[in-house]
């Protein structure tokens, strides 16, 4: 059953003891969520080791094709946006709900800057006929190399690569996306005057989301872009 | 107790069909898992009848020897019934089964909690269930799935059937069971009554915590895995296509990574089970509770460590099979801990045979052959002679039919007066175990001997060398089906016209049975305060 009262301006769910007790549970909850999302990536990173292992040259030639320029670009907008949800959440803590807003609201802008970004790489590589796996069209990719004046592609299985950097890189974009999704509920909920510094429980979580995917670019922008 | 004299509880508190479709109950939660995984079981059972009737007799394109060729007109169609019967009762059924029934409804209970740390999440993940599982039923209605449930590549990217969203399904249902599991560990954490210690916890809860710290940790690496299948499946993405470097091995690798640790997911909450039966119906404090406990824990740890030898002949290295053989060997140690101390708890009791009891020892004498047959899949040289042959399908349908699928009846008898406030009929109740207990061993024993005979898994026809023992098998299966029809029946007896059940009709220990049958809705009308552990009978 979950029916709550207010205490304290707290809506504590009735099978709590206090706001207390209902806060560390739900911290609880989040985190453990954290350990299956790590984990979900992690059999990425694992399939990413082993093949890198298998064909280092093939993982080089195909990183060329990443520009790190927007990957480091892109490295720097969600970092400054990990920034802007911590101080989102320290100024609801000390009752500065306005401030709150506007640091919530740059997050979703860096999330929206972010996917622009991506949107642009992907188009590109898309423009030069370079698709994940058996989609890859290397004659197109290779004409293209030859009217840069550009050597022709060596590896037989550059496909395998893009395969990872698609896999990779989109589900960490999906999860950027449902990032955006919640932190904007969270703008609404805290402009709506739901949360004050003795509540604050969905932000807190939702940071908390936010961090560990911004966590993961961090390890795929030099596994992807850095790599040759 | 005060409700109880207005005669409210958990059922009747609110009444119409939209009521239970959106209550955060846990037990009203238990009872939509214990419907529709019901259901479920139902559905992978007639799959599994199908099966064992095809196999009556060899031949089945040979006029006259008609009894199969009636059922399935080609293999396919075979490959399609054992690709659902697998699926469902893995994915629908034995996984979700036990902690989603009975951990959602007894958990919070035994721990004196007034419900699961996250009652919304709860039903969500009922909700992502049965998404998952209409996905799954609606593959039968398009292209079909015939994989097996183990989707094994590269088998699973060429098939022109309907495996993405199959794989969609079990994704959504791995999910459900990632939110069950941490759940429930916060539960378990935060949630005890007070003076509830750890070590106060009845051993149903251990075991459940130790199967949601699997279903937490394994099945990330699942969703993951099938996700990439399905990529491979739409862009081809290579990961497993030896034709762009990949390696379907690798998949396998990833599969079992999650599905065994599945198993003791599907095994640990039956032990669970067990160990309150055992205890309850011997009237006599638990032997060793410490060891039991921690052994369920051990047994998750090992568990993640084995995974390879389900590869010993995919091609993985030799000195990789002989760790995971010695690993695996391992797995009997924590097991084997358990069955010293249930046998040590029933020394000197004063056991009453009920159906539940029944149950209980059942579990005991078949996981015993399953577990010991297991340890021989174990040793390498063994294995591969038995790989792939009704050894195999024999072992693991001991451990899982005779291992959960029991202790999961041995645990509706024992809790039914709780859930439903009704008692039912003691008789048909034990004559459902023998049914079923027979029937069992009918059916699968004969297996091990066709499986050491030679005879492979999963064709849909065999040698005429193979047939008086399949003969006797699917009559077995008809045994078994009896069983849990006449099981099912006094089910429903119990709900039209059962006699109104007492509070603590077996006399157990345990806090559930503090409070009414059925539990009011808050669980308890004071919040019980615990100075003793759960099975303080002498």
């Amino acid at each position: 059953m979950s029916t709550s009262k207010m205490i304290n301006g707290v809506p504590v769910q009735e099978h709590f003891r206090d706001a207390h007790h209902q806060f560390d549970t739900a911290k609880m909850g989040i985190w453990l969520f954290m350990v299956t999302e790590i984990l979900m990536f992690g059999g990425l990173f694992v399939g990413y080791a082993i093949f890198h292992l298998l064909y280092p040259e093939m993982f080089a030639e195909g990183a060329h094709f990443l520009d790190w320029k927007m990957g480091f670009i892109n490295t720097l907008v969600l970092i400054f946006s990990s920034l802007t949800m911590a101080l989102g959440i320290h100024f609801i803590q000390v009752n500065q709900i306005k401030k709150s807003v506007w640091c919530l609201a740059i997050t979703i802008v860096c999330g929206a800057i972010f996917m622009v970004i991506k949107y642009f790489e992907y188009t590109h590589k898309f423009h030069m006929g370079i698709f994940p796996g058996n989609l890859l069209d290397l004659a197109k990719l290779n004409e293209h190399l030859a009217h840069e004046g550009l050597p022709a592609i060596k590896s037989t299985n550059l496909g395998m690569y893009f395969g990872f950097y698609f896999c990779m890189s989109g589900l960490h974009g999906i999860h950027v996306l449902v990032g955006m999704g919640l932190i904007t509920w969270c703008l609404i909920r805290t402009v709506r005057g739901d949360f004050n510094p003795n509540y604050y429980t969905g932000i807190e979580g939702v940071g908390i989301f936010w961090h560990i995917v911004d966590l993961v670019w961090i390890f795929l922008f030099p596994l992807l872009y850095l790599v040759g | 107790m005060g409700n109880a004299a207005h005669g409210t509880n958990y059922i009747n508190a609110e009444k119409g069909l939209m009521s239970w479709l959106t209550s955060l109950d846990h037990k009203r939660i238990g009872i939509l898992y214990f419907c529709t995984i019901l259901f479920f079981f139902l559905c992978g059972g007639i799959a599994a009848l199908l099966l064992r009737l095809e196999l009556f007799a060899p031949n089945v394109n040979a006029a006259g020897q008609a009894v199969a060729g009636a059922i399935f007109k080609t293999g396919d169609t075979y490959n399609q019934a054992l690709t659902y019967h697998g699926a469902i009762m893995v994915f629908m059924v034995i996984v979700p089964g036990i902690p989603s029934i009975f951990g959602n409804f007894f958990l919070p209970l035994q721990i004196g909690a007034k419900d699961v740390a996250f009652p919304k999440l709860n039903l969500a993940s009922w909700y992502v269930f049965m998404i998952g599982a209409i996905m799954a039923i609606a593959t039968m209605f398009l292209h079909k799935v015939d994989t097996g449930w183990t989707f094994y590549t590269p088998y699973s990217i060429r098939t022109n059937t309907s495996v993405s969203l199959m794989v969609g399904a079990v994704f959504m249902m791995g999910m459900a069971s990632v939110l069950t599991g941490l759940n429930f560990i916060a539960t378990i954490h935060k949630m005890r009554a007070p003076g509830m210690t750890f070590h106060r916890m009845p051993l149903f809860c251990w075991a459940v915590y130790s199967t949601a710290i699997l279903q937490v940790l394994a099945t990330p690496i699942l969703a993951i895995t099938l996700l990439l299948l399905a990529m491979e499946r739409t862009f081809g993405v290579g990961i497993f296509d030896p034709k762009l470097g990949g390696d379907p091995v690798l998949f396998q690798h990833f599969f079992w990574f999650y599905s065994h640790p599945a198993v003791y997911i599907m095994i640990l909450p039956a032990m669970g089970i067990v160990s309150e039966l055992l205890t309850t119906y011997s009237k006599k404090t638990i032997f060793g509770y410490t060891a039991i406990a921690y052994s369920s824990l051990g047994i998750a740890a090992v568990s993640f460590f084995v995974w390879g030898h389900h590869m010993y002949v995919s091609g993985q290295s030799e000195l990789a099979g002989v760790i995971f053989s010695f690993l695996t060997m391992l797995v009997g140690v924590p097991t084997a801990i358990k069955m010293f101390n249930w046998l040590a708890t029933l020394y000197k009791g004063s056991i009453e045979f009920t159906a539940s009891m029944l149950y209980a020892m059942g579990f005991m004498f078949l996981f015993m052959i399953g577990g010991v047959t297991g340890i021989m899949l174990a040793v390498l040289p063994i294995d591969v002679h038995f790989h792939d042959t009704y050894f195999v399908v024999a072992h693991f349908h001991y451990v899982m039919v005779g291992g959960t699928l029991m202790a999961l009846m041995g645990g509706i008898y024992h809790w039914f007066p709780k859930m439903f406030g009704k008692m039912y009929n003691e008789n048909m109740a034990i004559a459902s175990f023998v049914f079923v207990f027979v029937g069992f061993n009918v059916t699968f024993f004969p297996q091990f001997i066709l499986g050491a005979m030679g005879m492979p898994r999963r064709y849909y026809d065999y040698i005429p060398a193979y047939e008086q023992l399949n003969k006797m098998s699917t009559v077995g299966s008809w045994l078994i089906a009896t069983g849990f029809v006449i099981g099912l029946i006094s089910i429903i007896k119990a709900l039209r016209s059962g006699a109104k059940a007492p509070a603590n009709p077996w006399g157990s220990k345990t806090l559930e049975w503090h409070t009414e049958s059925p539990p009011i809705t808050h669980n308890f009308s004071h919040e019980p305060h615990v100075t003793e552990g759960p099975y303080e009978y002498k």
